[in-house]
């Protein structure tokens, strides 16, 4: 139940896009199709699914103040958390470079499908983001952090999703010329957002 | 004889010509704010405004503009990570092998990230509270790596510092300008002081505007507003500059 409620949660309320404003710049990017953007969506929930995990793994065996008791006792309070937006970096990095190797040797096709968006997906601020407010929130066990990550991916996979589909009908409407493109999408997505708000306080 | 000494004194201003060629010329290419370098720092501000324009670095301008304090210290950090990662990539732009040239950059911005962080925690600890896992996104603000990407790898150090300090100048500039708007109508105040009077329980405790039955626009603070302020700034930048609007 716990879990079913982090992950509606990370989905609707805490929404990525709508709540933090994290991976604007591609989700602005590369919204300008639904093809291309079911591409990226599905890239970054694979992602965000596998780094979250490792970094939580990592924060909690190597960083957090007193995370390297395991090794014995006199290193029981070493504070290493001053280093974790490198160590995740560093994660993610070669996370990407690895899923992106493995999943062009084992399917081709999805590979073909994800193309050029898997590489500048180490770059997107959501996964960092998440790797961060996973940090932040302080998760008990490792499927809540799972969950988490899983759940912030689809989050995003819906906001580009939508986003694309209504850039691809506005283009036909009679938007004032300065406002065309970059700001009609900023507006909109605002408006998305005012949406999105109203799920707030959903509990299950 | 005397041909010999007029050859000596001619030999010796030519080269003194040489020298002052070589003088002037070093000196233009050095030039301090030469006519180029300038551009360098005035085009991110309007023409090629990193946020409105190249569209980068929009992830964090808009979770922290609600108040303008946070805004201007996320800028001076963004300043500081950016003139500096854009001077060190460009020192090693020859060594780098352009197949890691990612993951280099990531972690010379990273470090200089780390730096900042501490040093705010040092020194801001509650705006470092406020602005929480923000500073940690510099590392991945696509301002500091499209600038890296399309600049410090192919031009030289000073260049690349002006572009660095130019371009999140113009960064600062919007989110100092959305910050201004949100926290103005939002709040009633700027910087956390009272502009516009001081809003009592009832009207006539009230004075300055609140006391003619002026009331705050809540709707301001909320974050989706960020994106709608954005929005309006790009129409009337567009509208002042019509080579900026787009074909669809």
């Amino acid at each position: 139940m716990e879990l079913i409620n982090l992950f509606v949660r990370s989905i609707f309320i805490e929404n990525m896009i709508f709540a933090y404003f994290l991976g604007m710049c591609s989700y602005l990017a590369v919204s300008k199709t639904v093809k291309t953007a079911v591409g990226l969506g599905a890239a970054v929930i694979f992602v965000l699914a596998i780094t979250v995990p490792i970094n939580y793994l990592l924060d909690t065996y190597l960083l957090r103040p007193g995370a390297l008791q395991w090794l014995g006792a006199e290193y029981a309070d070493i504070d290493l958390s001053f280093l974790s937006f490198i160590m995740f970096i560093a994660v993610i990095a070669s996370m990407v470079q690895l899923v992106e190797m493995i999943v062009e040797k084992f399917a081709p096709a999805l590979y073909g499908a994800l193309g050029i968006f898997l590489p500048l997906i180490a770059v997107n601020c959501a996964i960092l983001g998440g790797s961060l407010f996973m940090q932040q929130k302080d998760f008990g066990t490792i499927t809540e952090a799972i969950t988490y990550g899983f759940g912030s991916g689809i989050g995003w996979f819906l906001a580009i999703l939508g986003i694309a589909a209504i850039r691809e009908k506005i283009a036909y409407s009679n938007v004032p010329a300065p406002l065309k493109g970059l700001g009609i999408t900023f507006i909109i997505t605002g408006l998305m957002a005012l949406g999105f708000m109203s799920f707030m306080g959903i509990k299950l | 004889m005397a041909t010999e000494k007029n050859n000596i004194s001619q030999e010796k201003e030519a080269k003194k010509k040489e020298m002052i060629l070589f003088l002037s010329s070093s000196e233009e290419k050095e030039h301090f704010l030469s006519k180029g370098n300038r551009k360098l720092l005035s085009d991110p501000l309007n023409d090629n405004n990193p946020i409105t324009v190249q569209v980068l670095g929009i992830c964090s301008a808009l979770a922290i503009t609600v108040q303008l304090e946070p805004a201007i210290v996320m800028a001076l950090a963004v300043t500081a990570v950016m003139a500096f990662s854009n001077m060190i990539i460009s020192m090693m732009r020859n060594l780098i092998p352009s197949r890691i040239r990612i993951i280099v950059q990531l972690v010379v911005v990273a470090s200089l990230v780390v730096l900042v962080d501490q040093i705010l925690k040092a020194y801001a600890y509650d705006v470092s509270k406020q602005l929480s896992v923000f500073i940690g996104l510099i590392i991945t603000n696509c301002i500091v790596m499209g600038r890296l990407e399309a600049f410090a790898l192919g031009n030289g150090v000073y260049k690349s510092f002006l572009d660095g300090i130019g371009n999140a100048a113009g960064y600062g500039l919007i989110l100092i300008i959305v910050a201004f708007f949100r926290e103005l109508l939002g709040s009633g105040k700027l910087f956390g002081f009272e502009v516009l009077g001081h809003q009592g329980a009832t009207l006539a405790e009230s004075t300055g505007l609140y006391a003619l039955g002026y009331v705050n626009n809540g709707l301001m603070l909320l974050s989706p507003m960020a994106l709608i302020v954005v929005g309006l700034l790009i129409w009337v930048q567009r509208a002042r500059n019509r080579k900026l609007i787009e074909e669809n």
